[in-house]
């Protein structure tokens, strides 16, 4: 594989990439719903914060908060993921795209490594935004990134805004048809994950979840209740990560197209 | 030149293509031919790399499809199925698969000139007929100026003027030294471009042979010939050494016979003619025989003989 042809493909995805209106929708929906969504928990935060417990109020994560919208916005970026992929099986444009680039592992890298840096920047941008804008409202309980980890929990959350779109993309390589990686991902990420780390019985197993682990970057304040550190959570998230894009390669090279 | 040695392809218990062997060669094009389901699509995905072999390869100028260094360059297709993403247009369409295999800009335009597409270049394909989508296809195909091209039934859904346009491009190709291979299961069309023909019925190699060979071979000629008298007039022909088969308009079919012989024995023996005519078998008539028995999906006209 010399590297004029991996360019040549990258290329190639980086214009299949932004001509088609869905990758500036969803990758649009992500930054605009996690932002307002952040902004509008933290004025809500300040108005009501005298109501909070003296524990609550000891424990006040405010780089945390101002990432509120992540929970939302991140299906956005699952979105993205998987119409990147699912949208090439979907339409039949796969059946050109495997023709023009036999090799299915160059073809994979050069669409995931397009679409990601894509929701990497997008990602860096949304999470400095909730940041600066979260803050702003906060009012006198705001912290600034000169105070210990918030610049890691920032630059985290940009970092998990990528990776779970990479998520998404290796989940639908696996599935290919995007009704069904929407059937499984978007209720997974907005409800389940949430539910088997909070309700007791699965709360051990259910804090490895991709999200749940990957997550925890963009924590300023140790609450104790994790068995890992930040990075170390989102390395649980990248092996995830890994997995999820290992199963879509081996799919992808056994299957007919 | 593509060469399929033994391939098969198998989808859980049915095997869709069985231990094909033959060979396209450049210059002239290849009809290929077979009813619904005979396996001419997944024979092409197969070519193409999309569906793995079960067993057996193919070779393109020697090589498999993955060897290929920019494939585009090498061979062309235009699938059954639509291959194009609704959502991007033309031109992206084409700039994108240009990009991937080192295809200058230049030769985009060139191709949306030939299929007739420069004026909606800048669309989005959702919003295109049927025959526009055909047209794109072919475009794509054409991209890299491949020495070899594949139309999987390309005249499907295209007006008279378009199914035109395709023959004689699919000719001026050919005539270029360029491989062209066509499916269609219409042997009428098939008589009107192709030079060879290779014929499939439920995968399985059933003529690969040149045209002219197969109409010479099939479109056989028999008399039809009716007589007020039809006893006397069996009687004759088959003292002739002819075999007249009864036809329900109460005349005779004679396999093999001319009518100039036919109508000197009837007037040897004095018997009265209402008709004679050639009865010219048709390309058409010929494929079915050919293919009957191998055919898939067959209709049943009426039921009387299953219903009784
Ligand atoms: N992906 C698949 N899974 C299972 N069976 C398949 C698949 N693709 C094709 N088949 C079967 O293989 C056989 C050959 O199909 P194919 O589409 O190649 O025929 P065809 O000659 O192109 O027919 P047509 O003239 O209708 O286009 C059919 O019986 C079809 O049902
Ligand atoms: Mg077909």
């Amino acid at each position: 594989m010399s590297w004029d042809e991996t360019r040549r493909v990258l290329l190639s995805e980086w214009t299949k990439i932004r001509s088609v209106r869905s990758t500036v929708w969803t990758l649009a929906a992500a930054l605009v719903v996690t932002v307002a969504l952040g902004m509008l928990i933290c004025l809500l935060v300040r108005n009501t914060f005298n109501e909070l417990s003296p524990h609550e109020r000891m424990t006040f994560d405010p780089t945390l908060t101002s990432f509120a919208g992540t929970s939302l916005g991140q299906l956005a970026m699952i979105a993205f993921g998987i119409l990147v992929v699912a949208g090439e099986y979907s339409t039949g444009m796969i059946r050109a795209s495997l023709s023009a680039v036999p090799r299915r592992g160059l073809l994979m890298f050069a669409k995931v490594a397009v679409a990601t840096a894509l929701a990497l920047a997008v990602g860096m941008v949304t999470s400095f935004l909730a940041f600066v804008l979260g803050q702003a409202l906060l009012g006198d309980h705001r912290t600034n990134l000169g105070e210990p980890n918030v610049l890691r929990a920032v630059f985290g959350g940009g970092l998990y805004m990528g990776l779970i779109a990479l998520f998404a993309m290796g989940v639908a390589w696996m599935l290919r048809s995007p009704m069904l990686s929407f059937g499984v991902l978007i209720p997974f990420f907005f409800m389940i994950s949430g539910i088997l780390a909070n309700v007791s019985a699965t709360q051990k197993l259910g804090r490895y979840l991709p999200d749940q682990a990957g997550s925890w970057i963009m924590s300023v304040v140790n609450t104790g209740d994790r068995p890992y550190g930040p990075w170390a959570g989102l390395g649980i998230m990248v092996l995830w990560v890994a997995a999820a894009l290992l199963g879509g390669y081996l799919v992808l090279r056994r299957r007919d197209a | 030149m593509i060469e399929l040695s033994d391939l098969t392809k198998r989808y859980g218990a049915k095997t869709a293509v069985e231990g094909l062997t033959f060979s396209v060669r450049p210059g002239v094009v290849t009809g290929f031919l077979g009813p619904n389901g005979a396996g001419k699509s997944t024979t092409m995905r197969m070519m193409l790399g999309l569906d793995h072999p079960t067993d057996g390869e193919v070779r393109i100028d020697g090589r498999r499809y993955a060897e290929l260094r920019d494939p585009l360059t090498f061979i062309g297709a235009l699938l059954e199925a639509r291959s194009v993403h609704p959502g991007r247009t033309a031109y992206h369409h084409l700039q994108c698969l240009a990009q991937s295999n080192g295809i200058p800009t230049r030769r985009i335009d060139e191709v949306l000139d030939l299929v007739g597409l420069t004026a909606v270049a800048r669309k989005r394909p959702k919003g295109f007929s049927l025959g526009m989508g055909q047209r794109l296809g072919i475009a794509s195909a054409m991209l890299g100026d491949p020495r070899i091209l594949m139309f999987d039934e390309p005249v499907n859904g295209l007006d008279p003027e378009g199914i035109h346009w395709i023959r004689n491009l699919m000719k001026r190709l050919a005539a270029e030294g360029r491989t062209v291979f066509v499916s269609s299961h219409l042997m009428s069309e098939m008589a009107l471009t192709a030079e060879h023909l290779v014929v499939i019925g439920r995968g399985r190699l059933l003529a690969d042979t040149s045209m002219a060979r197969f109409i010479e071979e099939n479109a056989r000629t028999s008399v039809r010939v009716r007589s007020p008298e039809p006893e006397r007039l069996r009687e004759a022909l088959e003292g002739a050494g002819l075999a007249p088969a009864r036809r329900p308009d109460g005349g005779f079919e004679v396999e093999g016979g001319d009518t100039a012989r036919v109508g000197e024995l009837a007037a040897e023996h004095r018997v009265t003619l209402h008709e004679l005519s050639v009865e010219r078998a048709s390309l058409e008539e010929a494929f079915m025989r050919l293919t009957h028995g191998t055919v898939e999906y067959q209709a049943h006209d009426g039921g009387d003989d299953e219903l009784g």
